[in-house]
């Protein structure tokens, strides 16, 4: 064996064809949980992690070279970036109207309890959170699995891909 | 009963740091290790058969309060969890790093830095 | 108050800007120039704030969520003289590493690392909840393992590897601690925990998370017999990141978090902590004299001069307080000076052996000047400020009952003068070796940087005269004495 199977040529016909039936499953299932946080449990960290299960599940199942055409390093780095700047935004957009750091101007009886809208900004905040996560576990995941172990002689040796 | 299973996981995490001498079996030390203490958190806000901190329509405000398990704890672990996960992708990425470099996970061989 | 919240958002909002440079800005060289210029505009605003701040004593309920229910941020006197600290050595940094960080490839990165551990270190200072303290402490010290190893060669992830493994068990420790402390009380918030321990002093269940606190401090702070990743991590690290990290990380991270909790929460017996203060001068220096790569000698010098630092907090006297602190603030500065003028040395010659360096006095004036105004104030040569606090110290050992302590005190203070003087006169008295001839000085910001810690060396003796001490260091002497009343500050 001289070449480690995992990440760049893909898995089986069996893994791909359930991979493309499960994965929009998923997705949805995260942004479920992302968006519903205030009101079940779950949020941003739980939701994120899923959301990032996706596109690790697209990298092991179908190879590098798929998963960059739908999400180059580039965006996923602006995306994590972006649900950073967009979290410290609002809450400086709170400071700013309301003149307290932090606090919800979505007036909470608007939508009544137990609606989607009757947390606020935190719901806002659960989507930064989500995209920050998902695209920082998706690239810690792609980063690390960029080198390959190879047999050389008889020492494994490891080389950088790409 | 449970605390002192949840201590011995967490000596188990300690001595897998300071005696083991592969890195990677160090980073699982320290996984461990991370995972004891957040078991610990969580153990502290069990209340004898309380139910799940989450409030629904048809409950009544003061009988959830008085009946439901702690969430502060809950809350607590999240972040801790994605403090020992940032942690560990460190970690497992400096393997990755120093084997390229080293040739070797041996903490007795990587040892270019004088004491 | 609501300044002080600027010192934690702009760093935070500036590195999150650096890093999302990537896919907005095309070319290179043009990303190079805006994170330099945005990174030192965020330091220098955050610094300015800081300075402008002394004298604010309140707390600030985020999201107006009231204590027990909420997060406060609290400054305090002591509070408020780390972060200008703090924030005057990260601006004098980031001035210096616009030339230095040239040499390694993603400079991006780094800002973006070194302005998240700024907005760690800002969050630590100005937080007033177990947990909120935890989680900066972690955002700095995740920051500073990545920084420490920045260039990648098999040393420098060596040295960092050590440095995470044990800053992982110490925040370990200190989570466990802060578990218990909410097991025993219920609430997070340190004023409530404070009050709650000055009316019944349950002294045995405290004492473990006291113990787990000092434990997880003192590697932090790299307190002996903690101190094993220090003279790994400081010189494989760049040097402005050394810089921070000997002059303020395990400052902040170590002494602030140590002092705030022992004295201001558990208002505890802190007489413990002056034999491991003796204990680090005592060992730091001689193992400094043996060393030939200038960074490790630096890095055990400020293992010993914490020790300073930990002696006259162990006091527990206002002068050894006073003292204690004063000494804080000189080390700081002039460490972070001896760290950016062994940066800049080894940015024009490629090496850190003192042995091959020779008579650079010549050929880099400046570096030279400054590197030898700092040796004196460390050395503890009147009129720098290192003279008048070690004198502080020193004379509160005596005035307590201490004279054994004067003593080491005394002897730790002529080894660093003799190991300081060896360092001069390797590097920069002397002659010159043929092949460093052709060296020119070090570039422009970062002489810049260096001149003006240079200066702030000499100005900050003054602090000694009543009217600045009044504001800056007296109010701190003041909240640490104070004791639970510290829970007073929240209403």
């Amino acid at each position: 064996m001289t070449e480690n199977n995992s990440v760049s040529g893909g898995m089986s016909e069996l893994v791909k064809t359930v991979c493309v039936a499960v994965e929009e499953f998923i997705f949805v299932f995260g942004c479920y949980l992302v968006i519903y946080g205030h009101l079940s449990p779950g949020g941003g960290f739980a939701g994120g992690v899923i959301l990032a299960a996706v596109f690790i599940l697209i990298m092991l199942a179908f190879g590098k070279e798929r998963i960059l055409k739908i999400m180059p390093r580039k965006r996923a780095a602006f995306i994590e970036s972006l649900g950073a700047l967009l979290f410290l935004a609002v809450a400086w957009a709170e400071l700013y109207i309301s003149g307290i750091f932090f606090r919800n101007f979505i007036p909470s009886s608007a939508a009544g309890h137990f609606k989607l809208m009757s947390g606020g900004t935190i719901l806002i905040y659960n989507i930064a959170i989500a995209l920050k996560v998902m695209a920082g576990l998706f690239l810690v995941f792609f980063v690390l699995s960029i080198t390959r172990v190879i047999l050389e002689g008889d020492k494994l040796k490891m080389v950088k891909k790409q | 009963m449970i605390y002192t299973l949840c201590m011995a996981l967490f000596f188990i995490g300690l001595y897998g740091i300071c005696c083991k001498k592969n890195l990677i079996k160090i980073v699982l030390g320290f996984i461990i290790m991370d995972y004891a203490v957040n078991l610990f958190i969580i153990l502290i806000g069990y209340r004898k058969n309380g139910i799940a901190p989450i409030l629904d329509k048809t409950m009544d405000v003061k009988k959830f309060a008085l009946s439901s398990v702690d969430p502060m704890p809950q809350a607590m672990v999240l972040t801790a969890i994605v403090i020992g996960l940032a942690v560990t992708a460190l970690l497992v990425a400096l393997c990755v790093r120093i084997y390229e470099r080293y040739g070797t996970f041996d903490i007795t061989k990587i040892r270019k830095l004088r004491g | 108050m609501e300044r002080c919240i600027y010192l934690i958002l702009l760093p935070l909002g500036g590195a999150f800007i650096i890093a999302a440079l990537n896919a907005v800005v095309k070319s290179a060289k043009l990303r190079n120039i805006i994170s330099d210029i945005l990174a030192n505009l965020v330091t220098l605003a955050a610094a300015g704030i800081a300075l402008a701040s002394f004298g604010i004593k309140g707390s600030y309920s985020v999201g107006a969520w009231p204590p027990p229910f909420g997060i406060n941020l609290v400054a305090d006197g002591f509070s408020t003289l780390m972060l200008a600290t703090v924030n005057t050595i990260a601006f004098c940094a980031t001035l210096y590493s616009v030339n230095y960080m040239d040499q390694y490839t993603s400079k991006r990165h780094y800002y973006s690392l070194f302005l998240l551990m700024l907005a760690g270190m800002n969050g630590v200072l100005l937080s007033g909840d177990f947990f909120n303290m935890f989680v900066f402490i972690e955002i700095a010290s995740i920051s500073s393992y990545a920084l420490v190893g920045f260039g990648t060669e098999a040393e420098e992830l060596e040295a960092s590897f050590k440095y995470m493994v044990m800053g992982g068990i110490a925040s370990a420790f200190m989570l466990l601690a802060v578990a218990m402390l909410y097991s025993s009380f219920g609430v997070l918030n340190m004023a409530d925990i404070a009050r709650a321990i000055a009316v019944s002093p349950r002294a045995t269940t405290l004492k473990f998370p006291l113990f787990l606190f000092i434990i997880a401090f003192a590697i932090k702070g790299a307190i002996i017999p903690f101190h094993a990743w220090l003279p790994d991590a400081h010189p494989s690290a760049p040097a402005p990141v050394s810089a921070m990290l000997s002059g303020v990380l395990i400052k902040t991270l170590g002494i602030y978090a140590m002092t705030r909790i022992i004295m201001n929460i558990f208002a505890a017996d802190v007489t413990g902590l002056a034999p491991l203060g003796i204990i680090s001068i005592i060992i730091g220096m001689p193992l400094a004299l043996g060393q030939t790569d200038i960074k490790r000698l630096l890095a055990y010098s400020s293992i010993s001069q914490v020790g300073y630092i930990v002696l006259g907090l162990g006091l527990g006297t206002p002068l050894g307080i006073f003292g204690a602190l004063f000494h804080l603030i000189n080390h700081s500065i002039f460490k972070s000076l001896l760290f950016l003028n062994s940066g800049a040395v080894a940015y024009r010659l490629g090496t850190r052996e003192l042995n091959d360096m020779g008579g650079l006095n010549k050929v880099m004036p400046i570096t030279g000047g400054t590197s030898f105004i700092a040796s004196l104030s460390i050395a503890g040569i009147p009129p720098f400020n290192g003279f008048f606090s070690k004198l502080i110290i020193i004379l509160a050992c005596v005035k307590a009952g201490h004279t054994g302590f004067a003593l080491w005190a005394v002897a730790g203070s002529i080894l660093t003068l003799s190991s300081f003087m060896k360092v001069q006169k390797l590097a920069f008295f002397g002659k010159i070796a043929e092949k460093h001839k052709g060296i020119k000085e070090a570039p422009l910001l970062m002489s810049v940087s260096v001149v003006i810690l240079a200066v702030l060396c000499i100005a900050s003796s003054f602090l000694l005269l009543p009217g600045l001490r009044n504001i800056t260091l007296q109010p701190a002497v003041d909240a640490l004495l104070a004791g639970a009343e510290y829970a007073k500050i929240i209403k």
